[in-house]
Order: C-alpha cells, then structure tokens, then sequence
C-alpha cells in the first residue's frame, strides 16, 4: 500500500531523514518509535505534504502513486490522512463544518456527490458516541479551548468519520491520562481492518499496551535501524533506545 | 456656473458631431458659488437649503483636507471633478458586456448576480428594466401605511422640509470634517427616512429598492430620524461590485435615534477597486455618525468594507441619551493595492451609556489597513462602559496591518475593555485542512469567514450569506 524508499529529507539544510525505507501493507498496524529528534514526526509530515521539508532523494509511493506530486489534500482523497500531534485550532469554525467540508470534498473527489444531511448527522452522533464526546463538541469552534485530550479524541473523530485507507498518528498518546488514553486506542482499534494501515509514531511504548502492533520499527538517526513485532516495543521500554543504536552501529 | 463655459460646452459637443440637447444635465469640472446655485436649482430646492449649502462651501474653502490618516493617494483637484452629472449619455457607455473588463464580469457570474443586472451594474448602456420597480411601489404603499416615510432626500426636501430643517446637520454639522462640508455643498442624492413614534418600520429598508437609487450620486446625503420607540433597519449597497466614472466618494450618513428607539444600519461597500495595479478606483471618504438622541436609545452599525481603492470611513456613535447603546461592527477586507483606514469613534455623554466594538481586519496582496478607534467618555457619563475587540488578520507577506486605538477617559467610573490580535492566516490551519481532504481555496475561505463570523451574525440574513460569498471572491487567488 505504502512505500518509502532511500527517503532522504532536509529542514533547513539540516538533513533529517537519511534513508529510510518502509513497506505497509493493508491491515497491517505499523508503529514509528525512536529518541527525540530522529524524524519520526518528519516521516509522516513529508507524507502528508507539509511544507518546510525537502525531499532531497528517495521516492515515496501509495497505491502505486507517486505521493511527492500530489497536492496536500489529493494525498488526504487518495486516503493518506495525519492525525496530529498538536491539532490546531481554527476559531469561528464549527467543528461539524470542518468535518462535513472534508468529507465531502473527498467525496466529491472519488466522484460521490455529498452525503445527505440525515445520514450524516447520523454517522457523526454515532462515532460521537464512540469516542465518548459530547453532542456540544460539534457546535464548538475546531480545537479552540480544548483539552489536550479533547483535541486528541477530536482527531480520532476525525479518522472515525472519514474512514482513511492508511490513517498515521503522530503521538496521538502524548498529554493524555490513562483513561483518554483508552478512549483513543479504542478508536484507533476500532479502524483496523483487511483494506486499512495503520502507522503510529510515537515515544513510548505505553500506548502500543493498548494497540499492539504488528510491526515495530526503530528509528535513529534519520534511519530505520531495527525491525520486529510488539516484542520489540517491550525490549526497547527496558533497555532504552542506547542498545538498539550500539547494536546498530 | 458662467454661462460662456456653459455654451463652450455645448460647442464642443456639437463640434464632436453629437446631437447636443441645449437642456443639458451636465456641469463641466469646476466648483464656485454658482456650481451650488445650480445644483440646487436643478433640485428645485428652496431658498434656505441653497443658503445652507453655500455657508458649507465658504466654510469648507477655509478647511484644509486633512493628512492623518495612514493613506497614500494623489492630491485630489477638486476643480478637475464634475459636480453635477446626469446619467452617461448611452452612446458615451459601454455598449455591450463585450466591452467591460472581463474581471469584473467573472465576479458577477461568481456572485450568482441576473444576467440583466449585470449590465446594469457595469454600466452598459442597455434599457435596465428592474424587476424592482413594481415591486418598490407594493413597498411604498406598505410603508405608507405604517405612516414610514422612504424617499430620496431631494424629495424629502421638497415635500418635507420641516423635519429636514430639524434634523439635517444636527448629527454631522455641515463643517464636521472637510469631506462633511464638500458633501453638505454640492450632495446630489440619498435617502431620507422618518419613522414616526411607537412604528416598527414593517420591513428592512434597502437602497436596492428605491427606484431612484439605480444611480448612486458620488456626493450622497443619507438622513434616517427614528422618534420615540420606533425602530428601523436600513440596509445600503450591494454585493455586486459597482463601476462608477466618479472617483471621488463622499457621502455623508446622519443618523438620530430618540428615546428607546432602535436604528440598525448594515453597510456591504463594494466600489469597485480599480484593476490590478489599483487604476480607476474609487476614493470613498465617508462621513458616517449616528446620534442616541434619547434616553434608551440604540444605534447599531454593521459594515462589510469589500471595495474602493481607498476607504475613509469611521461609523460612530454619539451616546446622549441617558443608558443609550452605541455598536459596531466591522469586516474590512483588502487586497491587490486597496488601502482602508476605517473604525469607529463612540462618545460618551450621558449616564449609565454602553458601547460595543468588534473589528475584523483582513489584508492581502499588497493591500494596507488601519484600525483607528476612539472611545471617549465625558467626566457626565458615569458608569459608561465600552467593549473593544480588534482582531488582524494578514494573508501573505506583502500586505500590512495597524491598529490607532484612542482612549479619553473623562471620569473614574468608566469601564473600558480593549482586546486586539494580531494573526498572520495560519500555515498550520490551511495544512491542517488541506490534510483533510479540504482544497486551499476552500480552506482560506472557511478559515477567513470564521474569522469574521462574529459580524457576518449581526447581518440580516441574506445580506449575511452574500457577505460570505464576496468575501470569497474578494480573496480569491490571496493564498499561493
């Protein structure tokens, strides 16, 4: 479904990702983790065309399309969708608005026409539901005074909605308690399937306890240095990444 | 006007090999006593009105235009300007959609304007039949009834020159300002309306509809008096971006409320901007002030300032009547080389008086905006209040922002709030909706309209969701 290879990408001259290469295929749910600083937020920027990085080599492909040439929101169509790290706040903007504005723009792009309003209203009450938020949360202006958690569930919401092919979430674990954590990785859980891949960038291990992954990779220096399953993820909590970058090097 | 000038005119014309009429409607450019005496006779006004509009011209002769505003244009030469012209002959107009800058007619097609209206708007000589004059004499009748009287103010002065007398100038003194006094010598048209005691006027009042009004004078004199309890929501321009030859916009609006009366007044301001490089704009000084006159009296001003190459223009309110309200609300919106310096000054006389401030400013290309404001309160005005909420926001890096708040803060009782932001558009909000699937161009307007949203809610309705769409097509191209 996914392919990245030799990707090598520079923020401001500085080189951030020096190689790396990365298969998903669908159903699987992949998990990102390494130090801080070793571009593991990079990667799923660059994929979903933020701007700022410079791919300088590599080439990065999904269902066989060259990802680099695709506008940002062609890549969200094609069904490359970012929960973010840091969702932003928009105000003014209903939250119900951005939800039925992005669905039908990538309706519109696999040549649907919109959803009707009752069905609509139907699906979002319903992953509402699910993500345990209340009825008012769409009324509220996108992000603006959520929670750190909120805005995080507001993310998955998203996902929950727009049912991506391959969803990637950039630390949707971090600023959250054991109890939204859950909440999340229900959501998340809740997307796998046979036609859908899952990437999870994140720091700690903790939230791969709640959604466990079928494949670990390690990355360090702009490299992936180690590939394994969930077992990796464990090895790594005890020994901290120092012992995969030895072993690597 | 000399009559040898008057005859030179009508020489050269017929030089040209036009088919003169000796009646003319015309004055060549130039401004003396005998311009004014002209306009006025032309109007068929009576005697004391030509007398007003000369005292204002011998005052604005001693005035100075003045330079504080942060605005760069050409020095204006008043005697180059015609101050009395009678709709363009069909022959000097475009004649046919074929000849207007194809620009403008994308931005009809994209604000769903009528075919026929198109036209009109961009001044095509064709025979305009609106759909509105039968039905602006269904609303006259109705208006009639509610004893609302709506007219053009050459009329007013004609059949009602007891309440113009009364009213006219008492807001904006016909030496207010140096654009308030060239208006008050030579203003050709505008509106007058009078709601009488106790009357809710049984419809919003629209320029659109005044039959009169298809071609909106560059010097126009609006004067709308609401007495004890009556209430009256006026609504002027149009969404459609009007072509005009004249560059030079004053207009003067007065307003006076009386005791517990409410007059709303919703502007949508879309002269046209000029062309990319900013030729053949239009300068739009305008005078605009409202006077709570009673006791519980409101006054509430809405603007959408879309258009004019340059825009003077700052709403206010004059808050006499004891616990009267005073409030504006403003989206300005600039871009290619538009400049607009434009807010609102609320005066505070009497007790117990609130005034609300909520200003949206959104510059793009190489465009330029001030915020200016002033709040005052009189050391009489005890316990007035004021809310201020000043918000920027900038779409590239071309373009500027400022913000001018002034405070006279005359007793220890006042409560003043002020909040300004200043944002650039978000590069994190426009890829935050891109990566959900939303086009830029979507994204921009999504964002830029829930930046405004808190004034596009105090429109009436259906101005509000035009007020969207030229918002839209106003930035359209900002991003990228």
């Amino acid at each position: 479904m996914l392919e990245v290879n030799d990707l090598h990408v520079t923020v401001d001259g500085n080189e951030i990702l020096k190689g790396l290469t990365l298969t998903i295929n669908a159903g699987e749910v992949h998990a990102i983790m390494g130090p801080n600083g070793a571009g593991k937020s990079t990667l799923s920027a660059v994929i979903a065309g933020k701007d700022g990085y410079e791919v300088t080599q590599g080439s990065i492909t999904f269902e066989g399309q060259d990802v680099l040439e695709m506008e940002i929101e062609e890549r969200a169509q094609a069904g490359l969708l970012l929960g973010f790290q840091y969702p932003v706040e928009i105000p003014g903007v209903k939250n119900i608005y951005l939800l039925k504005s992005a669905l039908n723009a990538q309706r519109a792009a696999r040549g649907e026409g919109e959803m009707p309003a009752p069905e609509f209203m139907k699906l979002v009450k319903e992953k509402l539901q699910f993500m345990k938020m209340d009825a008012s949360f769409l009324q509220r202006a996108v992000n603006e005074g959520f929670s750190g958690g909120e805005k995080k569930r507001n993310e998955i919401l998203q996902m929950l909605v727009l049912q991506p092919k391959l969803a990637m979430l950039d630390e949707i674990d971090s600023g959250l308690d054991i109890d939204a954590m859950k909440v999340v990785a229900d959501g998340v859980n809740s997307l796998r399937a046979e036609e859908r891949a899952i990437l999870l960038v994140t720091h700690y291990q903790r939230l791969l306890d709640y959604i466990v992954p079928d494949k670990v990779h390690v990355l360090v220096d702009g490299r992936i240095v180690k590939t394994g399953d969930a077992e990796l993820a464990k090895a790594l909590e005890a020994n901290g990444y120092e012992g995969i970058e030895e072993s690597a090097a | 006007m000399a009559s040898e000038e008057m005859e030179q005119l009508v020489r050269r014309e017929y030089k040209d090999g036009f088919v003169t009429d000796i009646e003319s409607d015309t004055l060549p450019p130039g401004l003396d006593e005998n311009t004014i005496a002209f306009i006025s006779n032309k109007k068929g006004e009576p005697e004391w009105m030509l007398e007003w509009r000369l005292d204002a011209y011998r005052q604005w002769l001693k005035m100075k235009e003045p330079s504080w505003a942060h605005l760069d244009y050409p020095p204006i030469d008043y005697q180059a300007i015609s101050y009395f012209s009678a709709p363009k002959r069909p022959e000097d107009r475009p004649q046919s959609l074929d000849e207007v800058d194809p620009k403008l007619l994308e931005t009809y097609e994209k604000l769903g304007i009528p075919l026929h209206e198109r036209a009109a708007l961009a001044g095509v000589a064709v025979d305009a039949v609106f759909d509105s004059v039968s039905v602006a004499t269904t609303f006259k009748k109705q208006l009639a009834e509610a004893g609302v009287i709506f007219c053009s103010i050459s009329e007013a002065i004609r059949d009602y020159p007891e309440l113009v007398k009364q009213y006219l100038g008492t807001v904006v003194p016909k030496t207010d300002n140096y654009f308030a006094a060239l208006n008050s010598a030579v203003f050709t048209d505008g509106s007058f309306v009078f709601v009488p005691e106790g009357v809710t006027c049984p419809m919003e009042l629209s320029t659109y509809f005044r039959i009169n009004a298809a071609n909106t004078g560059q010097f126009e004199r609006t004067l709308i008096v609401c007495e004890s309890r009556a209430t009256v929501s006026y609504l002027e321009g149009c969404t459609a971006p009007m072509r005009d030859e004249n560059q030079l916009h004053a207009a003067v609006v007065e307003l006076v409320a009386l005791d517990d009366a409410y007059i709303k007044y919703s502007t949508v301001q879309n002269w046209y901007p000029g062309d990319e490089n900013g030729v053949g704009g239009i300068y739009n000084f305008v005078t605009k002030r409202g006077e709570c006159r009673g006791d519980r009296a409101r006054i509430s001003w809405t603007q959408v300032e879309t258009g004019s190459a340059i825009t003077w223009k700052y709403p206010s309110c004059v808050l006499r009547g004891k616990d009267s309200i005073g409030e504006f609300y403003s989206v300005a919106v600039t871009n290619g080389r538009q400049q607009a310096d434009t807010g609102t000054k609320m005066i505070h006389i009497g007790e117990g008086t609130r005034s609300y401030i909520v200003a949206k400013g959104i510059s793009a290309g190489k465009s330029d905006q001030s915020y200016r404001g002033l709040v005052k309160i009189n050391p009489r005005a005890k316990g007035a209040r004021n809310f201020t909420q000043c918000d920027s926001l900038l779409i590239g890096d071309t373009c500027g922002a400022h913000t001018f708040p002034y405070q006279e803060i005359g007793n220890s009782t006042a409560k003043i709030e002020h909040e300004a932001t200043t944002s650039k558009i978000g590069e994190d909000q426009l890829f935050y909706c891109q990566s959900r699937g939303i086009s830029e161009e979507d994204a921009v307007s999504m964002i830029v309209n829930g930046f405004c949203k808190d004034v596009f809610q105090e429109l009436p309705m259906e101005f509000a969701v035009e007020a969207e769409a030229l918002l839209n097509v106003t930035l359209e191209g900002a991003v990228g």
